[in-house]
């Protein structure tokens, strides 16, 4: 269980959050008005519990785990799942909102509710028992527990299929060997599902328990990115997992690329909420900034990045309005969300770095969040599907060919 | 025991404001609509005196349909029940009658206004509501307790504060040190789905007054600076130009 208590090391910044959020196209109007309240909910949320002490937790590489708590009753934590498992029962605007708004704040925070909610509990939910389902999803919905996912290895990242951790089976339980890398919340997660072969070389998920003998989590150090949330390894030596923690219902890569799919809509929405707090302290700055006599916003080449940071913004909340609607029909396709993660990503970066030259050096200090969100988006932008894997799964998608291998 | 809180519909402290129709009307395009925030402390002291104390919180609001989005939020925050009395409030008086014509068989114990909404500031209708229903006020509290039906409150009086004692039922305005505001979470926002929020239509009374004319204030002129050996220039600017002095 979580240590809830504020940690006394993180400095409370006294600085106001002036956030104010873009909607140009009044792509509120096509929102309801419960969509609107969750959005200005987790806002305010954001602003008083996260933005205060974001910098600080980043600069010093802590991660900030009493937050946790307010980040379940937000409904961070899986908010589109069903109620009658202690979820949200919202749907995927309201999710894709929520993601957006804890990304605003910082690209870790929404890694930690992106993986305990998609990639933990939606496979438990949609992959698991009912006695896993009632066992694992009220308390990983409260954050009492907290979950990681381990797929990526060290030698197998954007070629899942290739990955050596397996297990063999041993009676009433599984020996699991092998090892995960690059995982959010490893370090600090009480439970792992983890994506494993069997002895027919067949992928399988398995709920494995800090506390099983032989399983290990020791954190990655020194990152430049996400340094507010908290990554590490997954390490199974020889660890006995009970049969009845493998999720009974997917066999195959099926199963992980299903729960990414999940994830990556959550990071197409999150991107827009880093893209809109760059362009926003942009904005802002540009309007108090003096050289030359005059505010450096009525210069023509600042008016181009900001113009060009809306358009693209704008665009980038009609493609997740759009695509939260397929998701609500059991429409959306991995490649329409491969599009989305792929283009807002993409754009958010962009918009950092046009913020960056926005700020001037002002930019590179932690005073702004500029460069806090552009080195956390270098992760973003090949975790979940590489930029690159994206735009092979669109051009498979175009042409029928696999451009993979 | 129970609560009224009563609560307006406001517009966002961020909006931009104009006005339209030659400045007879305030320009309502593109701008967010927020609960007043000194009712919102309002209703999240009430919502604190009912967790420890027991009882029920009812949130009211003279407003259009448009209002009820902010209903809803004061729903989620944790209020019992809502009522939306179905007209445009035009004043401070039109409000205090159509509030006071809506409760005044209802017992409440404690009702509760903003000291006043951000918009108009009118500032009255805690005043006006506690007169027409011949209630005790205490206004701009800035802190509250209530014990045996006995409500202890500080206001804010001129240099300092004092403390009053009043027997329930009376009125009380929000200052802003009465608490801090609270954030809805999911389970609430889920659960204001189904609260009641009732509509009820608006009785006979008129407002007395109406907007005649907006004006924008003057902008701000620019930072002057004056050398400090110049002390006898800056009097002379105070004096005659800003005529502060």
């Amino acid at each position: 269980m979580p240590n809830f208590q504020p940690n006394p090391e993180i400095i409370r910044s006294q600085k106001q959050d002036l956030f104010e959020g873009p909607d140009f196209y009044q792509i509120d109007d096509l929102l309801t008005e419960e969509h609107v309240l969750i959005r200005n909910t987790v806002r305010d949320w954001v602003k008083k519990e996260v933005s205060p002490i974001i910098e600080d937790c980043c600069q010093r590489n802590i991660f900030p785990n009493h937050i946790i708590k307010g980040m379940a009753d937000v409904g961070a934590f899986g908010p589109q799942l069903s109620v009658e498992y202690g979820c949200g029962g919202l749907d995927y605007i309201s999710y894709g909102l929520i993601m957006q708004e804890i990304e605003r704040g910082d690209s870790g925070m929404r890694s930690t509710a992106s993986v305990q909610g998609s990639l933990v509990m939606y496979p438990i939910h949609k992959f698991g028992s009912e006695a896993q389902k009632h066992k694992y999803l009220p308390k990983l919905a409260k954050g009492e527990l907290m979950g990681c996912f381990g797929l990526t290895e060290p030698d197998h990242g954007s070629n899942p299929g290739g990955m050596v951790t397996n297990f063999k089976d041993a009676g009433d339980h599984v020996i699991l060997n092998g090892a995960k890398m690059w995982i959010s919340n490893s370090p600090f997660a009480d439970i792992a599902v983890v994506w494993a072969k069997d002895e027919k070389g067949v992928v399988h998920g398995l709920i494995v328990e800090r506390g099983m003998e032989g399983f290990t989590t020791p954190e990655t150090h020194n990152k430049w990115s996400l340094r507010a949330s908290a990554t590490g390894e997954l390490v199974f030596d020889n660890v006995k997992v009970p049969k009845e923690n493998i999720l009974p219902n997917v066999t195959g890569l099926k199963g992980p690329l299903t729960c990414l799919n999940s994830a990556r809509y959550g990071i197409s929405w999150g991107a827009i909420g880093a893209a809109m707090d760059c362009y926003d302290s942009a904005r802002r700055y540009a309007k108090e900034r003096h050289q030359f006599g005059r505010p450096i916003g009525g210069f023509q080449l600042q008016q181009k990045k900001l113009a060009e940071m809306l358009t693209e913004i704008t665009k980038a909340q009609l493609v997740c309005w759009r695509l939260g609607n397929l998701m609500d029909q059991g429409k959306a396709t991995p490649a329409q969300i491969s599009l989305a993660k792929r283009n807002n990503v993409d754009m958010a970066l962009h918009i950092a770095r046009e913020a960056r030259q926005i700020h001037g050096g002002m930019g590179i200090t932690g005073e702004y969040p500029i460069m806090r969100h552009m080195m956390n988006l270098e992760s973003v932008i090949t975790y979940e599907g590489t930029h690159d894997i994206h735009l092979l799964i669109l051009g498979m998608e175009i042409t029928g060919e696999n451009a993979f291998m | 025991m129970k609560i009224l809180v009563c609560i307006s519909n406001v517009p966002d402290t961020t909006t931009k404001v104009s006005f339209t129709d030659n400045n007879t009307k305030f320009n309502t395009a593109g701008v967010q609509y927020i609960i007043n925030p000194y009712d919102e402390l309002a209703l999240t002291r009430a919502l604190e005196l009912t967790e420890k104390n027991g009882g029920e919180v009812t949130v009211i609001n003279v407003g259009l349909v448009d209002t009820e989005a902010n209903i809803r939020k004061a729903l989620a925050i944790g209020a019992n029940d809502a009522i939306r009395i179905n007209a445009n409030p035009e004043d401070g008086y039109f409000v205090a009658e159509q509030i006071a014509a809506a409760v005044k068989s209802e017992g409440y114990d404690v009702i509760f206004t903003g000291r006043e909404s951000i918009d108009y500031n009118s500032g009255i209708v805690g005043g006006l509501l506690a007169e027409i229903l011949n209630l005790p006020l205490i206004n701009v509290v800035s802190k509250l307790e209530i014990e045996g039906g006995i409500v202890t409150a500080d206001r804010d009086i001129d240099g300092g504060k004092e403390t009053v004692k009043v027997a329930t039922p009376c009125v009380i305005s929000a200052q802003k040190e009465l608490t801090e505001p609270r954030i809805p979470n999911m389970r609430g926002i889920m659960a204001a789905r189904t609260k009641p929020l009732k509509v009820v239509e608006p009785s006979g009374s008129n407002a007395l007054s109406n907007i005649s004319a907006f004006e924008m204030p003057k902008p701000k002129g620019d930072c002057k600076y004056i050398d400090a050996a110049n002390a006898g220039h800056l009097i002379d600017l105070l004096h005659n130009e800003a005529k502060v002095i």
